[in-house]
């Protein structure tokens, strides 16, 4: 349902080209405060909770729930079909857009709160982008 | 005993509404100013200030003929108008200018003279949110809606009767782009835009303008209108990103300025006779009603239902129909201080009666900044 090639494309910048290098290998990269120990996303130099410049990054454990979500109707040059925009939160508490991929796109198919995981797809030369599907396949 | 510094002394809209293909968007910024200074009985000469979005105030300034003392650029979206309305009371209370023109004009539906609004693909939300197909505010300003639904206990029929509601109203207002009556079903029988929305759920697309003109309060009586006294506001932002609200149920940015502003004014929410909450979608009205506390969590899909906020019930709520029925043009904003002005001086179309306090409360972005403003057709207080 989706036609990875048409995705509008990211373009990193300095803050944020380590997410996008562990996209690359298959991690799911968050940071975390090294001083208050606050986990958050999206990238940045700098703890959102305390300022401290003291911050680590570290890969997600890939598991997540399904928060809220959109079907839109209107059609997009890379989605085929009515498809869902999600918000997900990580395991580790942080949100992040994305869409639920392996799954029907319907109401009936995508119930608040289902577990999720996370999958990676190749958009271009450069970018590979995390995706969430239902935990144990299609539902 | 609180007095007000500052009052609108001219406010008018744009002379068309809805398509006006016929002029670009800085001349609709124009002709709402102009027919603004008529209101007051001023000339451009008389201006000392200005402040706008989707603009530059230079470029309106030098459109206009104006040579500012004080300006103000703030652009956060549909509220950034409330925010001059802050900003500009300050700006005068100060001594910084005497007469501040706000204005806004948009070619939201005929794109002329207009600029384009994608989001950058370095930004933040650029990287992490436009990829997943994301159309603008149908699918980001709607994404948080169905866990609002769910863990507050409201019915999607509840969020269908803000549309019937303000629909009631709108049917009052010869202006208003949608007059015709909309029951709930029909609401959800709609087309749908980006489920759980239908297009009726969804605001207007339109063109149109609007412009404030402010002054001190000593001043304020000499003018032709009667003044609308800025008792108190407050604003703030939180996040540009939708999925980045601390909480997609409650907006932080709605809950710090709706504080701010009540505080500020001194007053309480069974002192407000009449409440314009900026809705670009259905359930702004939902998050508005609760984040400002004008009732418990859960409650707003119930109360809206049951007609309180419905022509007469009591608490008159986007008495113009609103983004969903009046006019929407983009920033909606000004339409909405238009409105809550037109209420204080007596001359709505779908007049309350004895309306002393309003209190205007917009967004701008998707849930991205807040601004709120209380106006009183009394100086003191």
């Amino acid at each position: 349902m989706i036609d990875f090639s048409k995705v509008t494309t990211p373009m990193p910048t300095p803050e944020t080209a380590h997410f996008f290098q562990g996209t690359a290998i298959g991690e799911l990269r968050l940071q975390r405060c090294d001083l208050c120990h606050e986990v958050y996303f999206p990238p940045r130099p700098f703890c959102p909770a305390c300022g401290s410049k003291a911050v680590s990054v570290f890969a997600a454990c890939g598991q997540g729930r399904l928060l809220s979500y959109v079907i839109n109707h209107r059609p997009h040059p890379a989605f085929e079909g009515p498809y869902a925009i999600a918000i997900v939160v990580l395991e580790e508490g942080v949100k992040m857009m994305s869409n639920i991929i392996n799954s029907a796109q319907t109401p009936e198919a995508l119930r608040l709160d289902m577990p999720l995981q996370v999958v990676f797809r190749t958009i271009s030369d450069d970018i590979v982008l995390p995706y969430f599907e239902p935990v144990g396949g299609d539902s | 005993m609180k007095s007000a510094a500052v009052a609108i002394v001219g406010a008018a809209e744009t002379t068309e509404l809805g398509k006006i293909p016929g002029m670009s968007q800085i001349q609709l910024h124009a002709d709402a100013a102009l027919n603004a200074l008529q209101d007051a009985g001023l000339t451009l000469s008389d201006i000392d200030g200005v402040a706008t979005a989707g603009e530059s105030p230079t470029a309106v300034a030098h459109y206009l003929g104006i040579a500012p003392n004080w300006v103000d650029g703030t652009a956060v979206g549909g509220c950034s108008f409330m925010l001059h309305v802050r900003h500009a009371t300050a700006a005068i209370e100060a001594g910084l200018c005497h007469t501040v023109l706000i204005t806004h004009g948009e070619s939201g539906r005929s794109n002329v003279g207009r600029a384009g609004r994608a989001a950058a693909p370095a930004s933040l939300s650029g990287q992490f949110e436009a990829p997943y197909g994301g159309m603008g505010p149908t699918t980001s300003f709607t994404l948080p809606v169905l866990r609002f639904l769910k863990d507050t206990g409201t019915s999607i029929e509840q969020l269908a009767s803000v549309v019937v509601s303000q629909r009631q109203w709108a049917m009052k207002n010869p202006r208003a782009t949608l007059q015709t009556p909309i029951t709930i079903d029909e609401v959800l029988s709609d087309r749908v835009i980006a489920y759980p929305f239908t297009k009726s759920m969804c605001c207007l697309v339109t063109d149109g303008g609007g412009a404030l003109i402010l002054t001190t309060a000593e001043r304020a009586v000499d003018f032709p209108q009667k003044p609308v006294y800025l008792l108190g506001s407050g604003e703030s932002t939180e996040t540009p990103m939708i999925s980045q609200m601390r909480d997609v149920t409650s907006s932080r940015a709605f809950r710090m300025s709706g504080a701010r502003a009540f505080e500020s004014a001194g007053i309480t929410h069974s002192d407000v006779d009449h409440l314009m909450i900026y809705d670009a979608f259905a359930h702004l009205p939902l998050y508005g009603l609760e984040d400002l506390g004008f009732c418990a969590r859960g409650q707003a899909g119930a109360m809206i239902a049951s007609g309180e906020t419905s022509p007469g019930g009591s608490l008159p709520l986007n008495t113009n129909g609103g983004g969903l029925s009046y006019m929407h043009s983009g920033m909606y904003g000004m339409y909405a201080l238009q409105e809550s002005v037109r209420q204080v001086r007596g001359s709505a179309a779908a007049q309350i009666k004895d309306v002393n306090i309003s209190v205007c409360h917009g967004v701008g972005g998707m849930f991205a900044a807040s601004g709120t403003i209380v106006m009183s057709g009394s100086r003191f207080r």
